[in-house]
C-alpha cells in the first residue's frame, strides 16, 4: 500500500497560511489551497503501519492509513467513503481537531508525523466540491421517535446516526441556530459557518428535524447564556413522554471563573461571552458587538484553544496589544521523558492565531484587577510561579519572590475551561445523577439513571475535544438503537468514559 | 489386535480416526497413554535398507550372511530407545528355504512353490495363541486351504531388552497348501498359492484377535521383530543355520521416532522394505477404500472377502505394502505395481518419450501417486529391485562384483568386498528403478523396464479415446455482476477490506502470494469473538525432521498441478474406459471453465460425461439442525445423481437468498467426499466446488485436501473485476488479473503441498494433511473423518451461527445503518480497532517500551496485565488456564531462586543479521551476555569480529549459533564459537519453508557475512539437504557435535500434531535440546498464508512433547525449550508447568528495542532502524542493551512472584507440574465453550520416579570417532605447525571423519587455520557419511575407495581428494565415487573427485572449489560462491537458484542447454582468463587423483577447452559488471552494487 519509502522521499508539508496582514483584514480561514499533488506526497509519507497508532490515537478510529493511501493513489471518491465510515463530520475535525492522531503517528517517533489532519480536510473538501456528499436517506423507517437535546458535534453525530438507523429524529437547540460551539464558539477564521450549514442541510435532507430557540427545561439564566433571544421552554417531561428515547448532548457549559479581587470590574468577560456575539455579528444574528477589543490592550487568561480563539478575534477587532497568560510553565519544544510517544505531546505549539501577534506569558498567575476609577478594568496584577510537586504528590505552584508585575489592560477575557454540565434545567428536572466531576453519569450503555434517557459528549465526559464529542455521539447512537431495536449495526468507536492512551 | 470387522455388505462405516492402532498384536505390551496428546498415528520411521542378490538367483547361506552383515553395517541408521538393547526394528526377507523347512518340520511338505508358509505373531498367552491357531485353521478350510502343520519357531530372546521382551509375541510358523479341488489361478503355481494365502491372511487379520503374519507366501518368508540390527541373527536361530539358503535377501534397520513396542512394525513387509515416508497416506487410504467397490479380478474370485485391503491405523509402509500386494496379485508384475504407486516425475519432463509418458498418464487416471520420500526395495521372490521417489530424497547405492553378487543399500560400503572384485558402482537416481531378474540372470535397466511396460497396452490410443482436455470443451461464458451485488456477496462470505487489499489484490496484480512479517498475534478461530470462516479452524501440516518439505520453487520440475476429473474404473482391469476423464491443468478454474463443466455434453460432443449441480444452502434461521439436515439432503441428492450416472458433481453456494445461507464450502465438499468414501461411490465422480467463501491460498489448499478436484472461487473473480472497475486495482486488465490470481492460487497450493513434502496435486487431493484446532469431535468425525482435532471445540450450531451472522450483515433490515460501510475493515494482519484482538497493540507496545525505557516496574505490570487480560479475553489457549495457587502453600518471595538464575534460562529468538540491523542484533547479544542468557545468530552467520569481546568488556557474540538450511556463514570458526548450536528445522512464522531475505537488504556487509552476492535476494531451501529423515538428523547432530564437542546441539521444531513423536526421535538422535516453537512467533518475512495457517499454539505442542518424552522415558536426557509470542511472566510459568525448562523471546525484546510492529521487515523500510540495512534508517535505531536487560529482569521478577504464589522455589520445581494448572473453569464464550483442555493438562504416564526435566547428558559416542586414531599423531601440527602425514583405514560406519580434528585446529588457530597441507591424511576404504565435514584450512584428506553422502559438508578451507582404490578394475569416470549433497554449505577449501557423484552437488556452496567427473540432478543448486568444474555428465535442473560463483561444465554434446535451469543462470562460452584457470585446475585434478579424463582433456586442450560451457549467474554477472564500472569510474563499489541491484 502506498509508497513504502515515501517517508524517506518527502518531508512534512502543509499548505501555506495566508500572510498575517492580509488575513487579519478578514475573517476567512487562514490556509491557502493545497495542490492535489502535494496532498498525494503527504499521503505517500504514511508508512501503513502494522499497528497504526494514529488509528488508535483518533477517538473515532479513523481509518487513517487507508485514506492516506487512497489520497496517495488519487482515489478521492473512495477516500471519502473510508473517511465517512468512521467520521460523520470530517470537515469539522479537519479544521478544529488538535490531531492526537498526529501525536501518535509512528513516523513522529523520529521524524515529523504525517499531515493526517490536512489530508482529512482535503478529502472532505474535495468530496463537497465534487458533489459526493449526498444525503443518505433511510430506507426502512422504524417508527421510533428519538429526541436529541443539544446540537453541538456530539448531538449532531448522534442525530445523524439515529436518523440513518431509521428512527424519526428531532434535535432541540436553545440557540437561534444549530451547531453549538461550532457556530457560537469557533471563530470564522478557524471554520467558516458555511461549512457547518452545508452539513446541517445534508442532515435535514436525510430527515433530521431541527427545532431551535427551544430550551428543554428551565435553566438559570446565569448558566444559559446559549439561550436564544425569546427562546421558548419545553417542559422536560414532554420529552420523556413523547419520545421513545432521549439523547442529552448539552455540553459542559459551566465555565470556570477567576475569583480574584476586581473580578467584578467592567471589561472582564468570560471567553464565551466575548466569542459568541462576535460570531453572531459575523452571521448577521446580531447587529452590533456588545464589546470589542478595538483600540484596547487585551489580556487573555488561559493558554488553551479558547484563549487562542479570543486572541485571533481580538486581533481582527483591532486590539492594540494582546497578552495571553498561562499558569503552567512553557512546554518544551520536544517531548519530555515522561511524555513518551504515542501519548499526546505536551510541547509548545503555535496556532495560527498566535502567529498573528500577541505575547504568551507562562508561569504566571493573577493577583488582582486594577480599577481605572470608573469601575472598569485598567490593569492586571500578577506574579510568576514555579511548578513543584507538593507533599501529597500533586502539583502546586510557588510564588517567585519579587516577580510581581502589572499589565495595563482594558479588556480581560477569561478562557479557563469549563467545569461541567449545567446542574439545573434538564438535569435537575430529571434528577440525573452527576459524577464527581459534575458531569452527567452514564453507564456502559450510555444510559443515565433515568429510563430511556441517554447522554453523550461533553455533558458526560466533561470538556473535551470535538473528535471525542463525535465519537461519543456515534457510540451513544448505537446504544440507543440497540435499546430500541434489540440489535444494531451502527458502529460504536468508544465505550463511555474511555480515555486516550496514557 | 484390533482391526475393523467387515459388516455384512463389506462396507464399514467406522470412522478411520476412531480405529485404535492396529498391528500391535501382543496384549501384554505396554500401551501408550491415552487421553493425552500423544497419538501413535504420528510415529515415523526411516532407516537403512539393503538388498543382496545373486544375479542368477543361486541360493546360498553365504548370501544370507552377507545380507545380515550389510544390515549390521547400517546399524547407525537405526535407533534404540531409552534402552540400548531394545531396537526399533530389524528384519530380513528371503526366498522360502524349502530344503531347510523340509528338514525341520515333522510333516510332509508338497513340492517347492506348492505350499505357502509364514510366521504368525500370536499372543504370548498360551490359550489365546492356541485359539488363534484353531481359528486360522477354520478360515483356511473356508478358503480351500489345508493347514499342513505348525512349527513353533525357535527364538533366542536372552539378549532382548525389557521393552522388546515385554511385547514379544509367540511365534508360530504355519504351512498351508490348496485343498484338493481348489481352483488355482492360471500361470505360476506359486503365485496362485499366494493368491489363496492372501485372502486367508487378510481374513485372519480382520477376524482373529492378536494375529499378525509377518508373511505368508509360497515364494518368500520374512524374519523380523523389535530387534537391533545385531540381535536379528541371534534371535532367530534359523538364520544362523547353514541349511537356510536364499538367492536373494532384503534387509532393513528401523529408526522410529517412538519406541512403543511393536514387533509387526519392523520391516521388511511381505513385498517390500521402505526407507521413507508416505505423506499422502490419509488420502491414499481413503481413495483405496473407495476404490474397493470397483475392484475385482478373475484371478482372485470373491476378492471382497479380503477387504479392507488397507488396514486402518497401520503404518504408511504397511499400507503401501498392502496395496502393492493387491496390485501384484491382481495381475501385475511387482515392478509395474511399484511404478504405479511411485511414478517418476513425468509431468514436466521435457525429454521423456511419448509412450512412456502415455504409460504414466494412463496410470495416473487409475491411481494417485503415493507421494513422499522413498527408497523402496521390493521383491516377489524372483525379481528384486528398488526405486527412488521422484525427488530422490533417499540415498541408494549399488555395486556389482565380478562373481555376480549384486548389493544395493542406503550406503556404500555395507559389505566388505575387496575393491578389485567390484566391476560396477552406481547409484539409484530420482524416479528410476533398479531391477535384478534372477530368473533371467541379469540386471534390467530402467529404460528397458519402462519401455517394456509402456508397450504392453496401447496406452496412447486409450488416452486419446478417453481423456478430454478442459480447454477442448466447448466454451461458455458467465456474466459480470454489478457492484452492489458483489458487495452483498462479499458481506455474505465475510470478505474484509483488508483481505481485498492485502490478499486478493496482490494475487491479481502480480500473480504471487503476498508477503508479511512479524508473525501472528491474533486469536485462533475458536477463541475469536468474531465470526470466522470454517477454513480458519484448520492448520496446515508440514514436514519436519522425519521427511523433508519440498522445494517447489527451485525444484519445480518434480511438481505437478494437473489432475483428472471424472470416474475411475476397475483398478485391476485396465482398459480404454479407465481413462475416460477430463484433464484439469490447474486446480483453480475461472467462471468460464466452470460453465464448461456445468454444461458438459450439452451439445452431445462429449458423451459419457454428465454434470450435476447441487446447491449447498441451509435455512439461515435454523441453526445447526438446519445445517445438518441440509448436508444430509445434499448427500442424498449426490448419491441419487451418481446412481443416475452423473460423473461430475458441482457443489455450489452461489444461489443463497434472504432465507437460505451458504453452507461453508469446505464443509460441503468434505461432507460429500466422506459420504462417498463411505458408500464407496467416491471414485465414480469428480467433485467441483463453486465457492464464494474461498479466496486465499489456504482455502484452496483445504478444498483440495478434503476432496475437491477443481475449485471455482467465483466471488474472488467478481471481486477482482469490481476492484478494477472501481479503481482499487490498477495496472492490470480483468482478464490478466484473473489469470494472475489463478496462477497465484495454484502456485500457492503447490507451496502448501510442498511444505508437507507432497509434489503432485493429484495425490494431494483428499490427502487431508491438516489439523483441526477448535472443532468438535462430532463435526470432525462425521464430516472430516480421520482429521486430528484434539481439544474439541465448536459444533454445527456455532458454525451455522457464524454463517448466519455474515448472512445477516448481507441482508440488513436497515441497510443505511451501515452508511459508507461496505465490507468489514479486517484487522487480522494489521491491527485495527474494529478487527481481531492482537496481543501487541497500541497499548501493550507503548506500555512495554515505556516500562523498560524508564525502568518502571509498575508500568511493566500494567503491560503484563494488559497482555494477560487479553490472553484471558481468549486470545490464547494459555489464557484459558488458571494457575492453581493454593494447591501448595505459598512460599515467601525471598525463598524463590533469584532473578539471575531465571534469566539464565532465557534466550532471544533467531533473527538473522541481515534481517535485522547490526545495531539491533548486537544490542540483543550484549544484553543477553550481560544477563547470562543467550542470544541467537539466526541463520545469517556472524561477523567474526564479534567473537572477540569488546574493550569495555561487553561481548557482541551470540551464544546460540543457528544452522539453518541456507547454511549462511556456517564455518568451523562459527561453530567453534558457539555455546549452543541450533538446527532450525522449522520456524513458527512459516514452518516447512526456508528463510528469505529480500535483495534490497543484502547490502555488501550482509553479503560478506553470508558469503553471498550483494543485492541478490536469498531464499533458503525449504529442507536441509542433509536432513531428509530422522536418521539424517542424527547424522547432522553428530556432525555438529564433532565440530564443537563443548556446545549443546539443539533442534528447533514447530508445534503441530505429532511434534511430540518428532521430539522423541530427536531425543533418540542425541540432541541435547529440543525447542518447540508456537505457530505464531516468527519475525521473518513469510507468505501470509503460512503466517496465519501453519502450525499450532505452543501449548499443544509443548504438552504433547512432554507427554511423549515422559512416556518414552526420554525426558531426562534432553532440555525442552519453548517459544512463540512469549510476553509475560505468566507465559513463562505456564510454559514451565507444561514441561519446558528454557524459554525464548523474540518479538518482545525487539519491541523493547524500539520495534513498533510495522510488519514491513521484508521491505527494508523499518523506520526505527531494526529490520533494515539502510544506513539512514539504521541511524534511527533507539534501542539499548539496558532496556533489554530490564525487560528480562522484570519478566524473571514476575516469574518469581508467580512461583512464590504457587509454592515453588525454582523453575526446576515447576517444570512439568501440570497439576498446578486448571482449565476446568467454564468458559463463558459462544465459541470456546466447547473446548476441552484436559488432554493438554494430562499428567503423562511414566515409570516410577521418572524426572520431568533434563538430568543426564546424551551419549554422543564421540569417543568412538575414527579421529581419535590420528588426533595424537596430529598434535605437533596443531601445537606448532609441524607437518604431519598419516594413513588410516576407514569403513562406512566411520562417520564425520576429520571433523573433531578440525575442531582442535580451529579452536587453536581461529578461522585462519594452518598453512595448506600441514596435515596430510590418507584413508583407504568406503568412508561413512560427512567425510571431511567442516574441515578447516591446513588439512588435506585423501581417500582411496569411495564415500557416502555429505562429503565436505561446510568445508572451511580444507582439501579433500577422493579416487577409487588403486586396484579397482572399473573406469572411474563411469562409476559413483561419492553420494548426494556434497559440499553442502561449504565456504572455502577445495575438492577433487575422480568419478561421478549423486544429486545436489555443491548445494549452497559459497566458496569451495570442486572438480568432479559427473553430477546428478540439481547440481550447484542455491550456490552463491566458489567454482565448480564438471568433467562429465550433468543431471537435470543444474544451476537452480544459483546466484553466485561459477561452474564450468564439459559439454561436448551440448546436452547442458536442455537440462539446466535457466531461471537464474546463463550459459556462456569460456572466457580467456577462465580458460587458463580451468586448465590449471584440471591439471591439478590429474595430479591429485590420476584422473584419466583429466589426462585426456589436457592432452588435447586447445580443442577440448572449446567444449566447456561457463554457467554464470545473471545476478552475479550484474554485480561483477557494476563492480568493474565503479572501479573504472572511481566510485564506491558498495553503492554501485546496491544501485545496480535496486535498479
Amino acid at each position: 500500500m502506498g509508497d513504502v519509502s515515501g517517508f524517506l522521499k518527502f518531508g512534512r508539508q502543509l499548505p501555506a497560511r495566508r500572510p498575517v496582514p492580509v488575513r487579519l483584514r478578514d475573517w476567512k480561514e487562514v490556509y491557502e489551497p493545497f495542490a492535489a499533488e502535494d496532498a498525494s506526497h503527504q499521503g505517500a509519507r504514511c508508512m501503513d503501519c502494522g499497528i497504526p497508532f494514529c488509528h488508535e490515537g483518533c477517538p473515532l478510529g479513523n481509518l487513517i492509513p487507508e485514506w492516506n493511501d487512497l489520497v496517495y493513489r488519487d482515489d478521492w471518491s473512495e477516500a471519502i467513503e473510508r473517511l465517512h465510515a468512521t467520521n460523520n463530520f470530517p470537515e469539522f475535525t479537519g479544521r478544529l481537531c488538535p490531531a492526537p492522531c498526529e501525536g501518535a503517528c509512528v513516523l513522529g517517533i523520529n521524524d515529523d508525523p504525517v499531515t493526517i489532519e490536512r489530508i482529512e480536510y482535503e478529502i472532505i473538501e474535495r468530496a463537497w466540491s465534487e458533489g459526493w456528499v449526498e444525503p443518505v436517506r433511510p430506507t426502512a423507517p422504524t417508527g421510533k421517535r428519538v429526541v436529541v437535546v443539544g446540537s453541538g458535534p456530539a448531538g449532531l453525530a448522534a442525530a445523524q446516526q439515529l436518523c440513518r438507523a431509521g428512527h424519526s429524529v428531532v434535535v432541540y437547540e436553545r440557540a437561534e441556530r444549530p451547531g453549538g460551539l461550532l457556530r457560537y464558539g469557533i471563530p470564522e477564521f478557524k471554520m467558516e459557518k458555511a461549512v457547518l450549514d452545508r452539513r446541517l442541510a445534508q442532515m435535514e435532507a436525510e430527515g433530521v428535524e431541527f427545532r431551535c430557540g427551544i430550551s428543554v427545561g428551565t435553566a438559570s439564566p446565569e448558566v444559559s447564556r446559549a439561550l436564544a433571544e425569546g427562546a421558548t421552554v419545553l417542559p422536560t417531561a414532554d420529552l420523556v413522554t413523547n419520545y421513545d428515547a432521549v439523547v442529552l448532548a448539552g455540553g459542559a457549559t459551566l465555565p470556570r471563573d477567576l475569583p480574584a479581587p476586581g473580578r467584578h470590574l467592567d471589561g472582564i468577560h468570560r471567553a464565551m461571552d466575548y466569542l459568541k456575539p462576535s460570531n453572531m455579528v459575523r452571521e448577521g444574528l446580531l447587529a452590533a458587538l456588545p464589546m470589542t477589543a478595538e483600540g484596547k490592550h487585551v489580556v487573555i487568561i488561559g493558554g488553551g484553544d479558547t484563549g487562542a480563539d479570543c486572541l485571533g478575534t481580538a486581533h481582527r477587532q483591532g486590539a492594540l496589544s494582546v497578552h495571553q497568560l498561562e499558569i503552567m510553565p512553557e512546554p518544551p519544544d520536544a517531548r519530555s521523558e515522561d511524555n513518551p510517544w504515542p501519548t499526546w505531546p505536551l510541547i509548545l505549539r503555535t496556532s495560527s492565531a498566535l502567529e498573528e501577534g500577541g505575547e504568551r506569558i507562562f508561569s504566571v498567575t493573577t493577583d488582582e484587577f486594577v480599577d481605572d476609577g470608573s469601575g472598569a478594568v485598567a490593569a492586571l496584577r500578577g506574579h510568576e510561579v514555579e511548578l513543584t510537586t507538593g507533599a501529597d504528590g500533586r502539583p502546586s505552584f510557588l510564588a517567585v519572590e519579587g516577580s510581581e508585575f502589572e499589565l495595563p489592560c482594558q479588556l480581560v477575557l477569561l478562557a479557563m475551561g469549563f467545569l461541567g454540565a449545567e446542574p439545573d434545567g434538564v438535569v435537575a428536572d430529571l434528577g440525573l445523577e452527576l459524577d464527581a466531576r459534575g458531569s452527567v453519569a452514564a453507564d456502559d450503555r450510555w444510559a443515565t439513571n433515568v429510563d430511556n434517557v441517554f447522554v453523550c459528549g461533553d455533558m458526560t465526559r466533561g470538556q473535551s475535544l470535538i473528535v471525542w464529542a463525535i465519537a461519543e455521539g456515534r457510540s451513544a447512537a448505537a446504544a440507543v438503537d440497540r435499546h430500541l431495536m434489540g440489535d444494531t449495526a451502527l458502529p460504536a468507536p468508544i465505550r463511555p468514559g474511555q480515555l486516550a492512551l496514557r | 489386535m484390533t482391526t475393523v470387522a467387515p459388516t455384512a455388505d463389506g462396507g464399514d462405516t467406522t470412522p478411520l480416526a476412531r480405529v485404535p492402532v492396529a498391528l500391535g498384536p501382543s496384549p501384554n505390551a505396554p500401551r501408550p497413554p491415552s487421553g493425552g496428546l500423544y497419538d501413535p498415528r504420528f510415529e515415523h520411521d526411516a532407516c537403512g535398507v539393503a538388498l543382496v542378490a545373486d544375479l542368477h538367483g543361486r541360493p546360498s547361506h553365504a548370501l544370507v550372511l552377507q545380507a545380515i552383515s550389510a544390515l549390521e553395517h547400517l546399524a547407525h541408521r537405526g535407533a534404540t530407545g531409552s534402552e540400548e538393547d531394545s531396537g526399533d526394528g530389524a528384519g530380513i526377507l528371503i526366498q522360502v528355504p524349502d530344503d531347510f523347512y523340509r528338514q525341520v518340520v515333522d510333516f510332509t511338505l508338497p513340492g517347492r512353490g506348492r505350499y505357502a508358509t509364514g510366521v504368525a505373531f500370536l499372543s504370548s498367552d498360551q490359550s489365546a495363541s492356541a485359539k488363534a491357531r484353531t481359528e486360522v485353521e477354520r478360515l483356511a478350510a473356508e478358503e480351500g486351504l489345508d493347514v499342513l502343520g505348525w512349527r513353533q519357531l525357535p527364538v533366542e530372546p536372552a539378549t532382548l531388552g525389557s521393552i522388546a521382551e515385554s511385547a514379544r509375541p509367540s511365534m508360530h510358523q504355519v504351512f498351508i497348501t490348496p485343498m484338493e479341488g481348489t481352483q488355482l489361478s492360471p500361470g505360476n503355481p506359486a503365485v496362485a498359492v499366494d493368491r489363496l494365502a492372501f485372502v486367508l491372511r487378510k481374513r485372519a487379520e480382520h477376524e482373529i484377535d492378536d494375529c499378525y503374519f509377518a508373511s505368508l507366501s509360497a515364494r518368500t518368508v520374512v524374519y523380523k521383530g523389535m530387534l537391533t540390527s545385531h540381535q536379528l541373527a541371534e534371535f532367530y536361530p534359523d538364520l544362523a543355520d547353514e541349511r537356510l539358503v536364499s538367492g536373494l535377501a532384503l534387509v532393513h534397520s528401523r529408526f522410529s521416532t517412538n519406541t512403543f513396542p511393536s514387533w509387526p512394525l519392523a520391516h521388511p513387509y511381505r513385498y517390500m522394505a521402505h526407507n521413507g515416508e508416505i505423506n499422502t497416506l490419509a488420502g491414499n487410504r481413503n481413495w483405496m477404500r473407495a476404490r474397493e467397490a470397483l475392484c475385482s479380478t478373475d484371478l482372485i474370485p470373491g476378492l471382497d472377502r479380503a477387504f479392507p485391503v488397507v488396514t486402518p491405523g497401520a503404518s504408511d509402509s504397511a499400507s503401501f505394502d498392502e496395496v502393492l500386494e493387491l496390485l501384484h496379485l491382481g495381475g501385475r508384475p511387482i515392478h509395474h505395481a511399484v511404478l504405479m504407486m511411485i511414478p517418476e516425475a513425468w509431468e514436466n519432463h521435457r525429454t521423456m518419450d511419448a509412450a512412456r509418458r502415455a504409460f504414466y498418464r494412463f496410470h495416473a487416471s487409475l491411481m494417485e501417486p503415493w507421494d513422499g520420500p522413498a527408497a523402496v526395495a521390493f521383491t516377489d521372490g524372483s525379481v528384486i529391485g528398488a526405486v527412488l521417489d521422484r525427488n530422490g530424497l533417499r540415498p541408494a547405492r549399488y555395486w556389482v562384483t565380478d562373481d555376480d553378487l549384486v548389493v544395493l543399500a542406503s550406503e556404500v560400503g555395507v559389505l566388505d568386498v575387496p575393491p578389485a572384485k567390484v566391476v560396477r558402482k552406481g547409484r539409484l537416481q530420482p524416479g528410476r528403478m533398479f531391477l535384478v531378474d534372477t530368473e533371467a540372470g541379469r540386471i534390467v535397466d530402467d529404460d528397458e523396464i519402462k519401455d517394456t511396460l509402456a508397450a504392453e497396452h496401447p496406452y496412447a490410443t486409450w488416452l486419446e479415446q478417453g481423456q478430454i482436455d478442459l480447454a477442448d470443451l466447448p466454451p461458455r461464458t458467465m456474466l459480470t455482476p454489478q457492484h452492489a451485488s458483489v458487495v452483498g456477496r462479499q458481506q455474505l462470505f465475510g470478505y474484509t477490506d483488508e483481505e481485498l487489499r492485502l490478499l486478493v489484490a496482490p494475487m491479481a496484480r502480480n500473480g504471487t502470494e503476498p508477503i508479511g512479517s512479524m508473525g501472528t498475534d491474533t486469536a485462533i478461530a475458536v477463541l475469536s469473538a468474531r465470526s470466522r470462516l470454517l477454513y480458519d479452524y484448520f492448520t496446515q501440516l508440514f514436514a519436519q525432521v522425519t521427511n523433508p518439505p519440498l522445494d517447489a520453487i527451485r525444484e519445480e520440475l518434480v511438481t505437478s498441478l494437473s489432475s483428472t476429473l471424472g470416474p475411475e474404473s476397475n483398478l485391476l482391469e485396465p482398459s480404454a474406459e479407465s481413462c475416460c476423464q477430463i484433464i484439469l491443468p490447474m486446480p483453480v478454474i475461472d467462471n468460464d471453465d466452470l460453465a464448461k463443466l456445468l454444461y458438459v455434453n450439452e451439445d452431445g460432443s462429449t458423451p459419457g460425461f454428465r454434470a450435476f449441480a447441487v446447491d449447498g444452502l441451509f435455512e439461515a434461521a435454523g441453526g445447526g439442525e438446519a445445517l445438518r439436515a441440509a448436508i444430509e439432503d445434499v448427500r442424498s441428492q449426490v448419491s441419487a445423481a451418481i446412481d443416475d450416472s452423473a460423473d461430475v458433481i458441482v457443489l455450489s453456494d452461489r444461489n443463497s437468498t434472504t432465507e437460505l445461507a451458504p453452507i461453508p464450502s469446505l464443509l460441503l465438499v468434505s461432507a460429500v467426499h466422506h459420504h462417498l468414501v463411505r458408500t464407496k461411490a467416491r471414485t465414480r465422480v469428480g467433485l467441483v466446488v463453486e465457492s464464494g467463501d474461498a479466496r486465499e491460498v489456504h482455502h484452496m489448499a483445504l478444498l483440495k485436501g478434503f476432496g475437491a478436484a477443481a475449485i471455482n472461487p467465483y466471488l474472488a473473480f467478481e471481486s477482482i473485476d469490481d476492484m478494477i472497475a472501481s479503481g482499487l486495482l490498477t495496472g492490470v486488465t480483468p482478464l490478466q488479473a484473473q489469470k494472475n490470481y489463478i496462477k497465484a492460487a495454484s502456485k500457492g497450493i503447490i507451496k502448501v503441498m510442498s511444505k508437507m513434502g507432497i509434489s503432485t496435486v493429484a495425490s494431494y487431493t483428499g490427502a487431508q494433511v491438516f489439523e483441526a484446532v477448535g472443532l468438535a469431535t462430532e463435526v470432525v468425525d462425521e464430516y472430516f473423518t480421520g482429521t486430528v482435532s484434539r481439544i474439541g471445540g465448536v459444533g454445527l450450531d456455532v458454525l451455522a451461527g457464524e454463517v448466519a451472522s455474515r448472512h445477516r450483515l448481507a441482508h440488513l433490515d436497515r441497510p443505511t445503518e451501515r452508511a459508507h460501510r461496505e465490507r468489514e475493515v479486517g484487522g487480522e494482519y494489521q491491527w485495527r480497532r474494529e478487527g481481531e484482538i492482537h496481543l501487541f497493540n497500541p497499548k501493550t507496545v507503548f506500555k512495554l517500551q515505556h516500562a523498560t525505557r524508564s525502568k518502571r516496574y509498575g508500568v511493566f505490570k500494567e503491560y503484563t496485565q494488559a497482555v494477560d487480560d487479553q490472553s484471558e479475553a481468549l486470545a490464547t489457549l494459555r489464557g484459558l488456564m488458571r494457575l492453581r495457587t493454593g494447591t501448595l502453600p505459598a512460599v515467601p518471595l525471598d525463598e524463590v531462586e533469584p532473578v539471575s538464575a531465571i534469566v539464565a534460562r532465557f534466550s532471544t529468538g533467531a533473527m538473522s543479521y541481515g534481517s535485522i540491523s547490526a545495531e539491533a542484533h548486537e544490542t540483543l547479544a550484549i544484553a543477553m551476555n550481560r544477563l547470562g542468557g543467550k542470544s541467537n545468530t539466526g541463520e545469517g552467520g556472524e561477523d567474526p569480529d564479534r567473537f572477540t569481546p569488546d574493550a569495555d568488556g561487553d561481548s557482541r557474540r551470540s551464544a546460540i549459533k543457528q544452522v539453518a538450511s541456507g547454511r549462511f556463514g556456517v564455518t568451523s570458526e562459527y561453530l567453534v564459537n558457539a555455546d549452543d548450536i541450533q538446527i532450525k528445522i522449522a520456524q513458527g512464522a512459516k514452518p516447512g519453508e526456508g528463510g528469505q531475505l529480500a535483495g534490497s537488504k543484502v547490502y555488501p556487509w550482509i553479503a560478506k557475512t553470508r558469503f553471498s552476492t550483494p543485492g541478490v535476494g536469498l531464499i533458503s531451501p525449504p529442507p536441509h539437504h542433509d536432513i531428509y529423515s530422522i536418521e539424517d538428523i542424527a547424522q547432522l547432530i553428530h556432525d555438529l557435535k564433532s565440530a564443537n564437542p563443548t556446545a549443546r546441539v539443539h533442534v528447533k521444531l514447530v508445534a503441530e500434531v505429532g511434534v511430540g513423536t518428532v521430539a522423541a526421535g530427536v531425543a533418540k538422535a542425541h540432541s541435547d535440546v529440543v525447542l518447540i516453537s508456537g505457530h505464531d512467533g516468527g519475525t521473518g518475512a513469510t507468505p501470509l498464508t503460512s503466517q496465519k495457517h501453519a502450525g499450532i499454539p505452543w501449548e499443544l505442542g509443548l504438552a504433547e512433547t512432554q507427554q511423549t518424552l515422559m512416556a518414552n522415558d526420554l525426558r531426562d536426557r534432553i532440555v525442552v525449550q519453548v517459544d512463540g509470542q512469549m510476553k509475560t511472566g505468566r507465559d513463562v510459568v505456564i510454559g514451565a508447568l507444561l514441561g519446558a525448562e528454557e524459554y525464548g523471546f523474540a518479538t518482545a525484546p525487539l519491541v523493547v528495542s524500539g520495534c513498533i510492529m510495522m510488519r514491513v521487515c521484508h521491505l527494508n523500510t523499518c523506520p526505527v532502524g531494526i529490520a533494515t540495512q539502510d544506513p539512514v534508517l539504521r541511524a534511527r535505531f533507539s534501542g539499548a542493551p539496558e532496556f533489554v536487560e530490564t525487560f528480562f529482569e522484570y519478566i524473571a521478577e514476575e516469574v518469581r512472584e508467580y512461583l512464590a504464589a504457587l509454592g515453588l522455589r525454582s523453575i526446576e520445581e515447576a517444570v512439568g507440574r501440570v497439576d498446578l494448572l486448571d482449565a476446568a473453569t467454564a468458559v463463558d464464550h459462544w465459541k470456546a465453550a466447547g473446548l476441552d483442555l484436559a488432554p493438554i493438562l494430562m499428567a503423562p504416564e511414566a515409570r516410577e520416579g521418572a524426572v520431568r526435566h533434563r538430568v543426564a547428558d546424551q551419549d554422543h559416542g564421540l569417543d568412538k570417532a575414527l579421529d581419535h586414531q590420528f588426533l595424537d599423531a596430529c598434535r605437533p601440527a596443531i601445537d606448532d605447525g609441524t607437518p604431519v602425514v598419516a594413513e588410516v583405514a576407514v569403513t562406512n560406519v566411520d562417520r564425520t571423519v576429520g571433523t573433531l580434528l578440525g575442531y582442535e585446529i580451529t579452536r587453536r588457530h581461529g578461522g585462519a587455520g594452518l598453512p595448506d597441507g600441514t596435515i596430510d591424511l590418507t584413508f583407504r576404504g568406503s568412508a561413512g557419511q560427512s567425510f571431511g565435514a567442516f574441515v578447516p584450512k591446513g588439512v588435506t584428506m585423501r581417500l582411496f575407495g569411495d564415500t557416502n553422502d555429505y562429503l565436505g559438508k561446510g568445508l572451511s578451507g580444507g582439501r579433500i581428494i577422493v579416487a577409487p582404490a588403486e586396484d579397482a578394475p572399473f573406469a572411474a569416470e563411469e562409476n559413483i565415487i561419492a553420494g548426494n549433497v556434497i559440499l553442502y554449505g561449504a565456504t572455502s577449501g577445495e575438492v577433487f573427485l575422480r568419478g561421478q557423484v549423486g544429486e545436489r552437488f555443491c548445494v549452497r556452496n559459497s566458496g569451495a572449489i570442486a572438480v568432479v567427473e559427473g553430477v546428478g540432478d540439481h547440481g550447484c543448486e542455491y550456490m552463491t560462491g566458489g567454482r565448480v568444474v564438471v568433467l562429465g555428465p550433468t543431471g537435470r535442473n543444474f544451476g537452480a537458484g544459483m546466484s553466485g560463483g561459477v561452474a564450468f561444465v564439459y559439454d561436448p554434446h551440448g546436452d547442458l542447454s536442455r537440462v539446466y535451469n535457466n531461471e537464474m543462470v546463463d550459459l556462456e562460452p569460456l572466457g580467456h582468463e577462465d580458460r587458463i584457470w580451468l586448465r590449471d585446475r584440471i591439471h591439478l585434478h590429474h595430479q591429485e587423483t590420476g584422473s584419466e579424463v583429466a589426462g585426456r582433456l589436457l592432452a588435447d586442450w586447445t580443442i577440448e577447452a572449446e567444449q566447456f560451457v561457463t554457467v554464470m549467474p545473471k545476478d552475479y554477472r550484474r554485480v561483477l559488471e557494476a563492480t568493474e564500472r565503479a572501479i573504472a569510474e572511481g566510485r564506491s563499489v558498495d553503492e554501485a552494487v546496491m544501485e545496480a541491484s535496486h535498479g
